[in-house]
């Protein structure tokens, strides 16, 4: 290491030399284009920056230049140095760009590989279905009201203006139990008792629930049901708000083309009363009115029962088969597929109907 | 109610084109349902045409007489037709169907070989046709009736439209062929006449027979006349048995027609006595309870003390305006008749209908209100037709027994259709519409309404309004919305129910709607106690199954019942969730006290009567069976276990908003569940239901595959809970210690996380059981758990002492409360 203290030999300066330093960035630049993956990279990176590498090595000379030249050669050094790092720099960027696309090559998969590990279940289209009209309801202002399915005689018929004589009340039609006064519900206009019974004009309520009487289970009848049922008693309530409010029900429900027809019909607790229809363009036999429900205008007496007075307010009631609507909304044709729990009906619906 | 078109139009002027669309478009208007409507002339297809019968062959040989006939059917050759009747001969007209015609009840002619000829058509009865029961021959027409070849429709009268239609139970006046054209005339806007408007000879004070009402509320009303001497033989006119036939009903007799033929036109239901069997003056009167009566159909009924009778000195001889009885009712060779024509009350003949099971035309009627006003002119009526075809001589006298209560006057405010429809009526227009329907209005406001006698069912005036509304047309009503006042949107309890069952459905479950009927033997099957209460249920005093007649106290049979089902269908791996009420009746007490509809009941009245209304908590359940995750390229499945029921209760509860703190899983035995897999499930303590593997005992009895589990909470007793109060996130970091803990087999592993939580103190983040291990080396009876520990303060980062102090408080109260050795140490 002797020559380091004799700053005047000149074949120790010959590292400054601009060729030889324009000749190490070519080596370098040459060594690191070469180089085929980041490894091989890597093992250049000592022999053209490390300690030992030209530059470096150039680097140590400077210092046995006379004070006047130190300067250029320092310059000199920097930039020779900064080029070979910029060719390090600029090939281990290239290499990485590479060896990421190479990777996410090896990493492709099979995305149509099955991963059904843990199955969806599903929500029952009537419950899906229910909840679906009574939101809209709600977003109309109404309340959803409920009221038990074991229901007072009282309430479900004679409130409801069918008198003690009336044969729906016979157990051709109607379950009982071995409480008296008891029935399970026909309807779920009781829902409307217990509202009005329990609150004070303006009522604005939805009862949608399960309903019970005495048919047989068949492609079109089911001992056991479901019915939403609609109620509005305020003062200057009248058939037109009937009308519109169905209007405006079936066209959120069945689109802006759907409408009702209205046809007389009789039910103890509305008079005037009607049967209504709905225009439904999208039905699977093509467009056409399907039979809904019934409603009309809530009979006085009805209101009397209640302890809502009749000369001051007037109201309104509807009421549907959620499984009817179910049927010819959605195509079901058979009732029992909505009652007998099969998954498959169940989870073509989803959570959504 | 079933009536042919040309009935209709004899009262009723119609368009004469008139579309079966427009017709029941009309019909729909007015509130009839439409069941059909049915052109006659195409219930027979095919060429049907009159023939005259050429030549007769008798064919001999075969069991019966069959004749081999030529007939003239207007073509060039004549045709041959084999036949099997003999009331004609040659020269006669008769109907003929030709080969490729069709008959009512899809009976296809052809050509074919038969009793050894060929025969090509047939000749045909008018049962055949549909026109009438009559089979004993081939129809025969009159001489003239029309030319050999001519289409025979038009001849026999085939060439009707029949209307049947539903009618609303307050409509009985349109029960009738009156009811009907007048209501058909305001749809029309046409001219109606009155069948019942023509004259009726009035009561004479010398009856033709002795009749006392003793009961004149269940008989208001009570005429009669007599004729002696009629032909026995002689037979309906063919206009009236087709007509008849066309309504649905049988022709029997002249004297039987002529009340059915009656009843259909003009609504009033009828009777006829043979006079030579009544034995001394008749008497209208209840019945004594248990009185007996042998009705026309056979059947011998003990009578309540409700049912009005006729009786004579023989005692009761007709169910009064249900059905006659057998010893008094007109039979072949009657000579001499008694017609009754009576108005009864329609709530005792409801209530007798129902209670014999008599659902009779008449009966149907009579429910629904008939016009009180008809008996006299029904009288004339039947007695001008039943002597016009069977002659006999008219006594004289007509009696007529009338309490009949004039119609009660409504009051009307004039302008209240207006509000209640929501259309302008002025008051001369609703005038105008209740004096269409046969009221006299008189007044200005309010209008003064008398409603006709064949309107019963107009007593309010909200009925008055229907009227208007109606004959106004629906179609009127204008569409408004109206503004509801802000609602408070869906209940809590509400809100609730839907996140249960959306996390349910979320993971793996779908929602079943069972029936909620269950067989009382379940309870056998799922092992209850002979004291437990699931086993005290309401039954059903009329279930449509005797298998089932009790309403379920727990939602799992039914749900079981279900999943059985689907695994009959061929899946194995299930996941069931349902959500509906039970029913637990209350201890029983007194009778649900009586509530009036005059007014409201009060409001100790109303909590008295709902204190008697069984007990209805949701309930959620699910049940699982199979793998609960598939096998797949992936690997294997997971079979579902009592740890998935488990989960999913505490996934319900989660759902529900109540915090994972207040929730707690024990150890419990409780049927159905197995005694050693079975969980109850409790929030702040209180049982809020029980999850687990079945017990085996309960899987065999029910058939259900191996390790079913189960899940059952009542979702009511699931407290509310309060608006979650955010804590403050702390952003220093987590200091992170696993602890192992080897502790006795039978302590619970909530057991010890609870007392790692107590111990650890309020640094404690959250505990983590990542590991749990058997071996012998641990000690016999012995297991570890290993759980992760975070600790995290909220003002600083935590040093190594103060995490690893808080571990060994945690490990400490491990060991004392539930004797936890840190395991290797």
């Amino acid at each position: 290491m002797s020559y380091r203290n004799d700053p005047y030999d000149p074949k120790q300066a010959a590292q400054l030399d601009p060729e030889m330093l324009d000749a190490a960035v070519r080596d370098a630049e040459k060594a690191f284009t070469e180089a085929p993956d980041l490894d091989a990279l890597g093992a250049l990176k000592p022999a053209h920056l490390g300690d030992r590498a030209p530059v470096s090595l150039a680097r140590r000379e400077i210092g046995s230049l006379p004070p006047a030249a130190k300067a250029d050669a320092g310059k000199r050094v920097n930039q020779a140095r900064q080029a070979v790092q910029a060719a390090y720099d600029a090939r281990a960027v290239d290499l990485e760009r590479e060896r990421a696309a190479r990777v996410l090559v090896e990493e492709r998969v099979d995305v149509t590989l099955p991963w059904d590990r843990r199955p969806r279940g599903a929500r029952h289209p009537l419950t899906t279905l229910m909840e679906r009209m009574a939101d809209l309801f709600i977003g109309m202002g109404y309340e959803v009201v409920e009221g038990p399915e074991l229901e007072l005689e009282w309430a479900n018929f004679d409130a409801l203006n069918i008198g003690p004589d009336n044969p729906v009340r016979g157990a051709m039609d109607t379950f009982y139990v071995d409480l008296p006064g008891l029935v399970m519900r026909t309807h779920t206009s009781p829902g409307q008792v217990r509202t009005m019974l329990t609150r004070t004009p303006p009522i604005y309520v939805v009862a949608p629930g399960r309903a019970y009487r005495t048919d047989e289970l068949d492609a079109t009848h089911s001992p056991v049901f479901h019915q939403i049922e609609g109620l509005v008693v305020d003062e200057g309530i009248s058939m037109a708000h009937l009308r519109g409010t169905l209007d405006h029900f079936a066209r959120e429900m069945f689109g802006p083309d759907a409408r009702t027809r209205f046809r007389p019909h009789y039910f103890p607790f509305t008079e005037p009363s009607a049967e209504f229809d709905v225009w439904f363009a999208q039905h699977r036999d093509g467009p056409r009115w399907v039979e809904w429900g019934g409603c009309g205008m809530v009979n006085p007496r009805v209101l009397t029962a209640c302890g809502i007075d009749p000369d001051r307010y007037s109201g309104f009631a509807f009421g549907m088969g959620v499984e009817r609507t179910l049927m010819f909304r959605d195509g079901v044709t058979d009732m029992r597929d909505m009652v007998e729990g099969d998954v498959r009906f169940t989870r073509q619906f989803g959570m959504e109907v | 109610m079933k009536v042919s078109l040309s009935w209709l139009r004899e009262y009723v002027e119609l368009p004469a084109q008139l579309g079966v669309v427009e017709l029941e478009a009309a019909l729909v208007g007015l509130g009839m349902e439409v069941e059909s409507i049915v052109d006659q002339a195409a219930t027979v297809t095919g060429d049907l045409v009159v023939g005259r019968v050429l030549e007769v062959e008798e064919l001999t040989g075969f069991k019966k007489p069959i004749r081999f006939n030529l007939v003239d059917v207007g073509r060039d050759e004549p045709q041959q037709i084999v036949c099997g009747a003999r009331n004609y001969a040659a020269g006669d007209l008769v109907v003929v169907i030709l080969p490729g015609g069709e008959l009512p009840g899809g009976f296809r002619i052809g050509a074919r070989k038969t009793y050894g000829r060929m025969s090509a058509g047939m000749i045909c009865s008018a049962r055949e046709l549909g026109i009438s029961d009559e089979h004993a021959g081939i129809v025969v027409l009159r001489e003239g009736a029309a030319e050999p070849g001519a289409d025979a429709r038009g001849v026999i009268g085939l060439d009707d439209v029949v209307v049947e239609v539903e009618i609303t139970p307050d409509r009985g006046y349109e029960m009738s062929v009156r009811g009907m054209a007048r209501e058909l005339s305001y749809a029309f806007s046409s001219a109606f006449t009155d069948p019942a408007a023509g004259p009726a000879t009035p009561g004479t004070p010398e009856p033709p027979y002795p009749v006392r009402v003793d009961d004149t509320v269940g008989c208001d009303r009570f005429a009669a006349r007599v004729v002696r001497g009629i032909d026995p033989n002689a037979a309906s006119p063919q206009w009236m048995q087709r007509r008849l036939i066309a309504a649905g009903i049988r022709a029997i007799s002249l004297p039987v027609d002529i009340t059915n033929y009656l009843m259909l036109e003009l609504g009033q239901p009828m009777h006829v006595f043979d006079l030579g069997r009544l034995r001394g003056g008749l008497v209208v009167r209840r019945a004594a309870a248990g009185e007996k009566l042998t009705t026309l159909d056979g059947v011998a009924r003990s009578l309540s003390a409700e049912d009005m009778v006729i009786c004579d000195d023989s005692g009761p001889i007709s169910l009064a305006a249900v059905m006659g009885g057998e010893t008094s009712e007109w039979q072949p060779g009657t000579v001499d008749v008694l017609l009754e024509a009576a108005h009864w009350d329609p709530v005792m003949v409801g209530r007798t209908a129902r209670r014999h099971r008599l659902f009779s035309e008449a009966a149907k009627r009579w429910e629904r209100g008939v016009d009180p006003q008809l008996p006299l002119r029904a009288l004339e009526r039947a007695v001008q037709i039943l002597t016009a075809h069977a002659g006999g001589v008219v006594d004289p006298g007509v009696l007529d027994i009338d309490h009949v209560a004039p119609s009660a006057p409504v009051s009307l405010p004039a302008e209240l259709p207006s509000r209640r429809i929501g259309v302008g009526y002025p008051a001369d227009r609703v005038t105008a519409l209740l004096s269409q329907v046969g009221c006299a209005v008189t007044g200005e406001s309010p209008l003064v309404v008398t409603p006709p006698s064949w309107r019963p069912d107009l007593i309010d005036p909200a009925d008055l309004v229907e009227e208007v509304a109606r004959l106004g047309g629906y179609d009127a009503i204008p569409s408004v919305l109206p503004m509801a006042p802000g609602g408070r949107g869906l209940t809590p309890a509400q809100r609730r129910r839907r996140t249960v069952a959306r996390a349910l459905a979320e993971s793996g479950y779908v929602e079943v709607l069972s029936y909620p009927f269950v067989a009382p033997q379940a309870h056998e099957e799922f092992g209850l106690a002979a004291d437990d209460p699931r086993r005290t249920a309401v039954r059903l005093t009329n279930p449509l199954s005797e298998q089932e007649p009790q309403l379920r106290t727990s939602l799992l049979p039914p749900l079981l019942a279900t999943l059985k089902r689907n695994l009959g269908r061929g899946r194995r791996d299930l996941a069931l969730y349902e959500m509906g009420t039970v029913f637990r009746p209350r201890p029983a007490g007194s009778a649900a006290p009586e509530m009036g509809v005059d007014r409201r009941p009060d409001d100790a009245q109303w909590a008295a009567a709902n204190a008697h209304v069984p007990d209805q908590p949701w309930h959620v359940a699910a049940v699982l069976a199979g793998d609960v995750e598939p096998a797949g390229w992936w690997g294997a499945g997971r079979a579902a276990g009592w740890a998935d029921a488990v989960q999913a209760a505490r996934t319900v509860l989660a759902a529900a908003g109540v915090p994972a703190g207040r929730v707690a899983v024990r150890a419990a035995e409780h049927t159905p569940w197995h005694p050693g897999r079975c969980a109850q499930v409790l929030v702040d303590d209180a049982v809020v239901g029980y999850a687990g593997e079945l017990h085996p005992a309960v899987i065999e009895a029910v058939e259900l595959p191996r390790r079913t589990c189960a899940v059952e909470l009542d979702l009511d007793a699931v407290p509310a809970v309060p608006p979650v109060q955010a804590e403050r996130l702390s952003t220093y970091p987590p200091a992170l210690i696993d602890v192992a803990l080897v502790v006795d087999a039978a302590v619970p592993a909530a057991d010890v996380e609870a007392a790692l939580g107590a111990g650890a103190g309020e640094l404690l983040e959250s505990v983590q059981l990542f590991d749990v291990y058997t071996a012998e080396r641990l000690g016999a009876g012995k297991r570890s758990l290993a759980y992760k520990l975070t600790f995290r303060a909220a003002d600083r980062t935590l040093t190594v002492e103060e995490a690893v102090a808080a571990r060994d408080a945690a490990v400490a109260a491990a060991a004392s409360r539930v004797g936890a050795a840190l395991r290797g140490a």
